[in-house]
């Protein structure tokens, strides 16, 4: 394979870290400020899709920052799965930059630069982890994130946010370190190594046992994928504000999550392994019941931005799913679920939010009607529910579709039952909500008072929803890179 | 001045300094600052120079007066004993620069005298890390113990009750160590380190020599407050004046700790095979990781910033004993590393600490409410020391404490790799309970925009360094352990 030095994975990274320098000295100046944050974004994906085409062609940059522990530096590699990860999440940031204005601007939120300057760290943390060559270095940025999300956590400082705050670190850090970290440092004694590398590092290392031990350690341990039982931090984290829940708790932090397990899959124990020891049987029944128990919680919660975390709990249990069946088309539809369920999402949480932005509304009970007030929203929202449940044409029916081949192909018949149940009550909690909008009869006050909320919010979440159709028609440059993740 | 001894310099310069400060400072405080400064600023570059000598030419030995060891008192400057040097002095440094407007504040009209004894503590200590000389290390250990007593009774209120416990648990520890050095002596008769450790495997094994070694070790380890002979620490590092913790919190227990490998591997040499058989080593390595976990619960106990820092320098000084007793390459070389990171994190706690009482005058948690608007420098600065401690990387707790990890599970001990998680999980919940409050608790005069007041520059700057450095020896902790650690670790085996 063609690996090139380069500091350009190190730049994209570092844009936003240095670009929170910026947002924090103009404070003052709000139209300065955000016009930073959103320079950045921009910058930022340039920088990351400049890396593309050599990707694409099978290429890999790496860059070697520092070298502390023997055997294991601090170092960078773009490769098509982290490329992969990166373009989506740096595409998006753009669209939650615009849409940060918007939201933050009409509900006239305090410490908006503490907001911004958080945001830019947690955004080059994401990267990081998607560009980090070694487990180390991965460990490194997740970190990062959880810190710098935190402040973003808490950002109202009220007596629910502090607790959310706490829990949230509780969670998270109490994985990161009490979990991972000894899994590492296992991993580290018994290979001497911890980097990323095709086909696994643990092959014959190690005692079924120890294997099953550390896998366990890892898979619970990168919390933010919200496995079951170490979910219950995103919930609470739905305090945040709106965009912060739409990128971080839809997209970013929740995906680091995932993807570090996945990069745990793929790279450290390898697929082969995994299958000669059976553990991907494990690793679909982890995920299987968080499906199905998240999905039915779901259903219960009226908070909208709590019934769309759950329904994130689960859908992230998709992609754990997808490569705990080792089969080709269940890792690829697993893969390929990262991008699809990333644009689904972050709309519904945009919809979410504009429909707080317009009408002060939390709890679904309460927008009876709102859908006629606000049909642009409404329709997005539907488009990004059909992308979830994995209706065509939308992205989330390519992403499903592979799935259920997937389970077909590792002959788990029961797992195919688990899709299927699991769309149906994902319908189930996400149709009544438009339904409701649409049809139910409004109240006074929704009909005089409610519009459509700002521009700075209406056309993001437009755009993303737009996506998730084109994604339907052309998924082909985010097939490409998962094939080449996948099967160099 | 000649270059060839430049290291005799890096003691000489701070202690004629402490006599000129005591008879200028007396006349005029103006004296006081440019002298200490100045004598610390040439020790730290002058022990940076050494470090560098050593590094390319091989260890230093010095005769002082001329006397040839093993009759006369030898210091030896290998490369370890150059970067405790280099790291006591800039520490000292930076100690001093915060300690001068804390102390201008706190103890007016008698700032000579307590620079007088800071200066002397200084010197002592930076003997200690290169004398080649078992009694001499004890007399500089007294020279120490004495100036910090006198230290701690310059504080407010009980400090001089603490002062007085500190004596009696100090002078216990001098006695046991001056025991032990007498049985070598009565052993080996001789009193130098190399000729100690020349002499002793010659004898036949005797109980003389066992009970040696442990006194040596009792003795050290109720001066490093290791547990459960921490008893006398909380007390005397929380009610000091401001400006002696934050000399003596990051100093003195890591370089009693730095000793206890001295003794280890340069005099003792013990049968670490007889220490594993016999259960001595395990026994050590689980109070080690007992003293961990009970300061650890004991720090969550407290309400005062300083106080809870206090118990987790008790919890620390298990980390890195612990390390020792490892036996392994990998733990001593956390514990080394430690000592270094440990030093930086304490000294950048302390200074935010000393740079928070001094607008304030409280380090109780409820007065540190919505202190962020106030003092974002020193908040700042507080939580990447704050993040070091939890073992975050890349600042460079995390990578002691990976050595350290590393060290305990090859060695399968996992009493004490469990007891240093548990500490990193509750560092955690310790310091973001106080970055919470800082941050997100606003106190009553809510969003209005208060003005900002940090702490002078001779405090804020020196903690801002402080925590740079925190980072920078993160990064860099690949080199210190390739270039002194490991070649010192290769010459103690």
């Amino acid at each position: 394979m063609d690996m090139t030095t380069s500091y350009l994975p190190l730049a994209a990274i570092l844009i936003s870290l240095l670009g929170a320098v910026p947002i924090l000295l103009s404070g003052r100046m709000p139209n300065l400020r955000e016009g930073w944050t959103l320079l950045i974004a921009l910058g930022k994906f340039t920088l990351v899709a400049a890396m593309l085409p050599t990707v694409l062609a099978g290429g890999t940059y790496v860059l070697t920052l520092a070298e502390v522990i023997p055997g294991v530096p601090i170092a960078l590699r773009v490769d098509a799965m982290g490329m992969y990860f990166a373009l989506i999440a740096s595409f998006l940031w753009i669209f939650t930059s615009i849409y940060s204005m918007g939201y933050m601007r009409a509900l006239k939120e305090h410490n908006q630069t503490r907001y911004y300057a958080s945001f830019a760290v947690a955004i080059s943390a994401t990267i990081g982890v998607a560009f980090s060559a070694n487990l180390l270095t991965l460990y490194l940025f997740y970190e990062m994130l959880s810190l710098s999300t935190y402040p973003l956590v808490t950002h109202h400082g009220d007596a629910e946010a502090r607790r959310s705050g706490r829990k949230y670190l509780t969670y998270i850090l109490g994985t990161s370190i009490g979990l991972v970290l000894p899994a590492m440092l296992i991993t580290y004694q018994l290979t001497g190594t911890l980097d990323f590398t095709h086909g696994g590092i643990l092959s014959g290392e190690a005692s079924a046992a120890t294997l099953g031990l550390l896998l366990v350690l890892f898979v619970l341990g990168f919390a933010k994928a919200g496995i079951m039982p170490f979910h219950g931090w995103l919930p609470a984290a739905m305090v945040a504000p709106t965009p912060v829940s739409a990128f971080l708790h839809g997209v970013a932090v929740v995906k680091v999550g995932v993807f570090a397990i996945l990069r745990v899959i793929f790279d450290i124990f390898g697929p082969d392994l995994l299958h000669r020891l059976d553990f991907g049987v494990v690793l679909t029944y982890f995920a299987s019941v968080t499906i199905l128990a998240a999905s039915l919680v779901a259903l219960t919660q009226d908070n909208l931005k709590r019934r769309l975390a759950y329904s994130t709990i689960g859908q992230l249990s998709y992609m754990i799913l997808g490569a705990g069946m080792l089969s080709a088309a269940g890792m690829t539809g697993g893969m390929l679920h990262i991008a699809m369920h990333a644009f689904g999402k972050i709309t519904l949480f945009f919809c979410a939010g504009a429909i707080y932005v317009a009408s002060h509304k939390k709890y679904i009970s309460e927008m009876d009607g709102l859908g006629r007030r606000m049909p642009i929203t409404y329709f997005a929202f539907f488009l990004g529910s059909l992308s979830i449940i994995g209706m065509p044409p939308l992205g989330g029916f390519i992403s499903k579709w592979n799935l259920v081949i997937g389970a077909v192909e590792a002959d788990q018949l029961l797992l195919v039952a688990v899709l299927l149940v699991s769309s149906l009550l994902s319908a189930a909690y996400f149709f009544p909500i438009v339904y409701r909008g649409f049809f139910a009869p409004a109240s006074e006050e929704t009909l005089a008072h409610t519009g459509e909320a700002p521009l700075l919010c209406l056309i993001p979440l437009s755009v993303t929803a737009l996506c998730s159709v084109g994604l339907f028609f052309y998924p082909d440059i985010f097939l490409q890179l998962v094939h080449r993740a996948l099967f160099p | 001045m000649t270059f060839a001894n430049l290291h005799m310099y890096v003691l000489a310069v701070p202690l004629l300094t402490a006599l000129a400060v005591n008879l200028l400072g007396r006349r005029s405080r103006t004296w006081i600052a440019p002298l200490t400064l100045g004598a610390l600023s040439f020790s730290t570059v002058a022990a940076a120079l050494v470090l560098v000598r050593v590094l390319r030419e091989g260890t230093l030995h010095y005769t002082v007066g001329n006397w040839s060891p093993p009759y006369g008192i030898e210091l030896v400057i290998d490369p370890l004993g150059a970067l405790m040097l280099l790291l006591v002095a800039a520490a000292a440094l930076l100690a001093t620069s915060g300690a001068l407007p804390s102390v201008a504040l706190e103890l007016p009209g008698r700032e000579h005298l307590f620079f007088t004894l800071y200066l002397i503590l200084i010197v002592g200590l930076m003997g200690l890390v290169i004398t080649g000389d078992a009694f001499n290390l004890y007399v500089l250990l007294e020279i120490t113990s004495i100036t910090t007593y006198g230290l701690v009774a310059m504080g407010k209120g009980r400090a001089p009750l603490a002062s007085f416990n500190y004596i009696i648990m100090g002078s216990i520890g001098a006695c046991f160590y001056l025991l032990g050095v007498g049985y070598l002596y009565i052993l080996t008769g001789t009193l130098n380190m190399a000729d100690i450790a020349a002499i002793l495997p010659t004898l036949p094994g005797t109980v003389a020599a066992a009970t040696a070694f442990a006194f040596l070790l009792v003795g050290l380890w109720i001066k490093m407050a290791f547990f459960p002979l921490h008893g006398w620490l909380p007390n005397a590092y929380s009610l000091a004046p401001t400006g002696a913790g934050l000399l003596i919190a990051p100093l003195m227990t890591k370089v009693t700790i730095y000793l206890m490998i001295r003794v280890l591997y340069s005099i003792i040499h013990p049968n670490w095979a007889l220490l594993a058989e016999s259960g001595v080593q395990s026994a050590l390595v689980w109070a080690a990781a007992l003293g961990i976990v009970c300061a650890s619960a004991m720090a969550l106990g407290q309400r005062d910033l300083k106080r809870m820092l206090t118990y987790l320098i008790v919890a620390e000084v298990g980390y890195m004993v612990g390390g020792v007793f490892l036996a392994n390459e990998t733990g001593l070389t956390g514990a080394l590393l430690h000592i270094v990171n440990d030093a930086l994190m304490t000294l950048c706690l302390f200074l935010a600490a000393a740079a928070i009482v001094y607008r304030t005058g409280s380090l109780e948690f409820d007065s540190l409410r919505g202190l962020y608007r106030r003092m974002p420098v020193t908040l700042a600065a507080f939580t990447l020391a704050a993040f070091s401690m939890i073992g975050v990387p890349p600042t460079a707790g995390f990578f002691s404490k990976w050595y350290l990890l590393l060290g305990g599970i090859e060695a399968g001990q996992w009493g004490y790799v469990g007891a240093l998680l548990f500490s990193s999980l509750v560092n955690a919940v310790l310091f973001f309970r106080i970055i919470e409050i800082a941050f997100f608790r606003n106190s009553a005069a809510d969003d209005r925009p208060l003005p900002v007041t940090e702490a002078p520059a001779m405090l804020v700057g020196p903690l801002v360094l402080s925590a740079l450095a925190l980072v920078v020896l993160g990064l860099g902790a690949g080199g210190l352990v390739d270039s002194v650690i490991l070649p010192a670790i290769a010459a103690f085996l």
